[in-house]
């Protein structure tokens, strides 16, 4: 019976000392008392929230324009790209630290899974300027206080936030007939030709169908695109001059200017609400809609179970889905009642986070220094936040298997395996980390090696510590 | 001698012909073809590269009105496009890209797309990836599926492509070798260590077999780095910029003894939704970095150039109007290049359908008239000698409708 180590090592973070031996007596239920309600951070942290952060990035732009007013030697767009930078990265940093140290010491390391997985489905980038400093800030929270909660208010959560907002770019769409395009149409050039278009972006509206409900598959069309990215115009964010005046800096606004009018049709129902309703309206329904409920079942089997996932168990967690109108506690517990999820063989290769944090547990350490930690998801990848897609991080082996990922992987090790040997019984590790999994040639390799650090750098090697 | 694309038709007349003198001054005889010796790098822009700025069809009376602030202005025209025939500029940040067309080793497509027709990123790169008409259907790559039917050359390692990453990506993914490595060294790994998880992995074949790739990619790496740098005589400084950084590691791979023919490069940042600019801006300074890279790598393959085939492509083009946030939504057909030495370039193909309302893919985006895959068989078959009836049928089954082109690679 392997059930303690699947429990900790899968659908956990990694086994921290005493871990397994918690869970032992009753794997499932060690889950199951994980799941219901909110997942704060297991630290104390003081970060700040994303309208603060926003205000603060509106007061150094202000600042900025003001220091070039005074001296025309610097270019705008240098001035502009300072700000971000200078004003974002203190809280970047801290938001990495955070995350690391909640995955390293919490007692909901499934909870905290669960709050990575979200992240992942719902993801943005802090490679995008806007987005730097807040992309932390969407997973606390938006995602962190509904993750035991229902699916429409995650998402709702989710796509109100004004990381996301600002990510898929829907904070300035704008219907070609509201307020502020009527007006704007009304203003020419000198030759005559309309100072702007104005019209839609259909960013956020065509990844939140592909990407956060129906997915790819799910039965939409270019038409639907364009007119839920009509139902939409408006989401913005807070904070702004002219045209773009309103709203509390930082916070979802919605724009009633920028907002198409008029009753509008999508997926071949019509939506009569007015404004912000409108749009609210179709994220509810689009979250009764099996596409989507398959769709969210087959990511989480996938996360959970294999890289291929089992038809039984997605369909045993759609059903979950559908059935509870999407109350994500009843959907986590299809999924660990699925049989298929507590199969030995189907392991999954560690992603770099996955690798790092289940580190620190099994270490019993908590990083004290972003540097730390940034420079960790440097040199293995998933530098925290940075996707590179609105997809998220790729959740199968082949993306992180790479012969030259392992090597950075041994080299990683062994500055862990330096920087935190003191001097542990690496027998008592194995243990500890790997319970029943460790093999024997393995256990072999750590008592022959030539000392404690090469030890434990072979320890979190092996096999059955890359895989969870 | 005039050049044109295989694909004969009624709009034939966009076809073009620039830059011939110039090509034609190149003796083909030089860069004879030998079995083997071939070179062959695709690189591959995630996020969709806006064709219709990277490629400005200047001369297209719909295009201004539509890619509006945008769209790059003509040959001539302050911050105008670099000139390559009468309909077709590159944008004025691809110099280096617009002197290897002079040369005559670049050839421009434009209107080209996979087949895939919708509008998903991770579907369209799968497409472009899988070499299938679906986005689903194998786990494999065709690039893969073509190194695997290459014939046997002598002196080359097992591993015949490498992936400039540190993880393969799905184009060079399956049965074929495949050996990956990023620009990020790995110093001072522990000999002793490695040879004890050696020792650790023998039961373990996956594990074993990617342990040994990479302690002999790195190796390989190492020689040819040192190599690199004593006949330069000079200590190389740190790339400036990431692109470039991969595309000269993968040339320092190729150039070494026994090191891989194909090489794999991945640039994202493409999807310019917001604020994409024009001539200067967000989307000017990629294609300033992308065209910073070839150079790169065109100058240090130095000797090997003259082999070389460069194909540069991205999952689908965009819409042509601008959207409401100075930018582009996802959209269709869109542009690729093809470089290097042994490239018959200096032309623009493009069975061009335009841009007015007739011409447009439903109402928005550049209609395809060309399937990439036409360019990848003819690459594969001209420059790598991948013989025709595997191209057909296992390297991009379902493709019949995907005609190889002819003269794409000098003979």
């Amino acid at each position: 019976m392997m059930q303690p180590e699947i429990a900790v090592l899968r659908f956990g973070l990694g086994a921290r000392p005493g871990e397994l031996s918690a869970a032992a007596a009753d794997p499932r239920g060690w889950l199951a008392a994980q799941i219901k309600g909110a997942v704060p951070l297991a630290v104390q942290a003081s970060l700040s929230s994303s309208d603060q952060i926003f205000s603060a990035l509106l007061r150094a732009r202000e600042e900025r324009q003001e220091m070039k007013r005074e001296s025309a030697a610097s270019t705008d767009a240098k001035i502009a790209f300072n700000a971000v930078r200078d004003t974002y990265q203190p809280h970047y940093r801290a938001q990495v630290l955070a995350r690391a140290q909640s995955a390293s010491i919490t007692s909901r390391p499934f909870a905290e899974r669960l709050v990575h997985f979200w992240s992942n489905h719902f993801a943005v980038s802090a490679d995008k300027g806007a987005v730097f400093g807040l992309a932390g800030t969407l997973e606390n929270e938006a995602i962190r206080p509904h993750v035991g909660g229902r699916f429409i208010d995650l998402l709702l959560a989710v796509e109100q936030h004004p990381a996301m907002i600002a990510f898929l770019d829907n904070q300035y769409s704008m219907g070609k007939d509201s307020d502020a395009a009527r007006m704007a149409a009304r203003r020419f050039n000198e030759d005559g030709a309309p100072k702007r278009q104005f019209g839609i972006n259909e960013n956020l509206a065509r990844e939140i169908l592909e990407l956060h409900t129906l997915g790819v598959n799910g039965g939409y069309s270019q038409t639907d695109v364009t007119s839920f990215a009509q139902i939409i115009t408006g989401w913005s964010i807070g904070g702004g001059k002219g045209r773009l005046a309103g709203g509390t800096p930082g916070r979802f606004y919605f724009r009633e200017n920028l907002h198409e009018p008029g009753a509008k049709t999508f997926l071949g129902k019509t939506y009569y609400e007015e404004g912000q309703r409108q749009g609210e309206a179709v994220l509810a329904d689009l979250c009764r809609k099996p596409a989507t409920a398959h769709f969210i079942a087959t990511k989480l089997v996938r996360h959970f179970v294999a890289d291929d996932p089992p038809g039984a168990a997605v369909e045993r967690v759609a059903r979950a889905f559908l059935k509870t109108g999407g109350d994500l506690p009843h959907v986590y517990a299809a999924l660990i009642e699925s049989p298929e999820a507590w199969e030995a063989d189907s392991r999954k290769f560690k992603t770099p986070e996955d690798f790092v944090f289940s580190t620190f547990r099994s270490l019993n350490v908590s990083p004290s220094q972003p540097e730390e930690v940034l420079r960790s998801f440097e040199l293995l990848g998933q530098r925290q936040y940075t996707p590179g897609s609105p997809a998220g991080w790729p959740d199968t082996s082949k993306s992180w298997d790479g012969s030259d990922a392992l090597m950075h992987r041994v080299l990683w090790a062994s500055r862990v395996a330096a920087k935190y040997d003191s001097g542990m019984d690496p027998m008592d590790l194995a243990a500890s980390s790997l319970g029943g999994y460790a093999r024997p040639e393995t256990l072999t390799a750590l008592h022959r090696a030539a000392s404690s650090d090469q030890a434990l750098a072979l320890l979190l090697m092996s096999p059955e510590f890359q895989r969870r | 001698m005039r050049q044109r694309a295989s694909t004969s038709s009624r709009r034939s007349f966009l076809l073009s012909t620039g830059a011939l003198a110039a090509s034609a001054l190149i003796p083909n005889a030089l860069f004879a073809h030998t079995g083997g010796s071939s070179r062959l790098v695709v690189v591959i822009l995630r996020g969709a590269l806006d064709g219709l700025a990277a490629v400005p069809p200047y001369a297209d009376p719909d295009y201004a009105s539509l890619h509006r602030e945008l769209a790059i202005a003509a040959p001539g025209a302050v911050d105008g496009a670099l000139a390559l025939d009468h309909t077709f500029g590159l944008h004025p940040s691809l110099a280096f890209m617009h002197e290897r067309y002079v040369a005559g080793e670049l050839i421009v497509f434009n209107a080209v797309a996979s087949p895939y027709r919708d509008r998903s990123h991770f579907d369209g790169q799968n497409v472009l990836e899988n070499g299938l008409a679906k986005p689903i259907g194998t786990a494999d790559g065709w690039l893969n599926r073509a190194i695997a039917a290459l014939p046997r050359g002598n002196g080359r390692s097992q591993e015949r492509a490498v992936a400039i990453s540190q993880n393969v990506p799905l184009i060079l993914r399956g049965e074929a070798p495949v050996m990956s490595k990023s620009p990020q060294n790995t110093p001072d790994v522990d000999e002793d260590l490695l040879m004890r998880l050696a020792d650790l992995y023998s039961k373990d074949d996956w594990f074993s077999a990617r342990l040994s790739e990479a302690v002999q990619t790195d190796k390989m790496a190492d020689e040819a780095g040192s190599l690199a740098m004593a006949q330069d005589g000079a200590v190389r400084t740190a790339a400036p910029d990431r692109v470039s950084a991969v595309t000269r590691m993968a040339a320092t791979l190729m150039r070494s003894e026994g090191g891989p023919e194909v090489a794999v490069i991945e640039a994202s940042g493409w999807d310019t939704h917001a604020n994409q600019g024009g001539a200067k801006g967000a989307l000017a300074q990629r294609l300033a970095g992308l065209d910073k890279a070839l150079r790169t790598l065109a100058d240090e393959l130095g000797p090997l150039w003259p082999q070389t085939a460069v194909v540069v492509i991205t999952e689908f083009g965009r819409t042509a109007a601008m959207n409401g946030t100075r930018g582009t939504d996802h959209g269709t057909g869109g542009c690729a290049f093809l470089a290097g030495g042994a490239v018959r370039g200096g032309r623009v193909i493009a069975d061009w359908p335009g841009l007015n309302r007739a011409g447009l893919l439903d109402n928005r985006d550049l209609r395809p008239t060309l399937d990439l895959r036409s360019v990848f068989k003819t690459v594969l078959d001209e420059h790598m000698r991948v013989d025709a009836g595997t191209l057909a049928n296992r390297v991009f089954p379902d493709s019949s409708g995907a005609r190889p082109l002819k003269g794409l690679i000098r003979a």
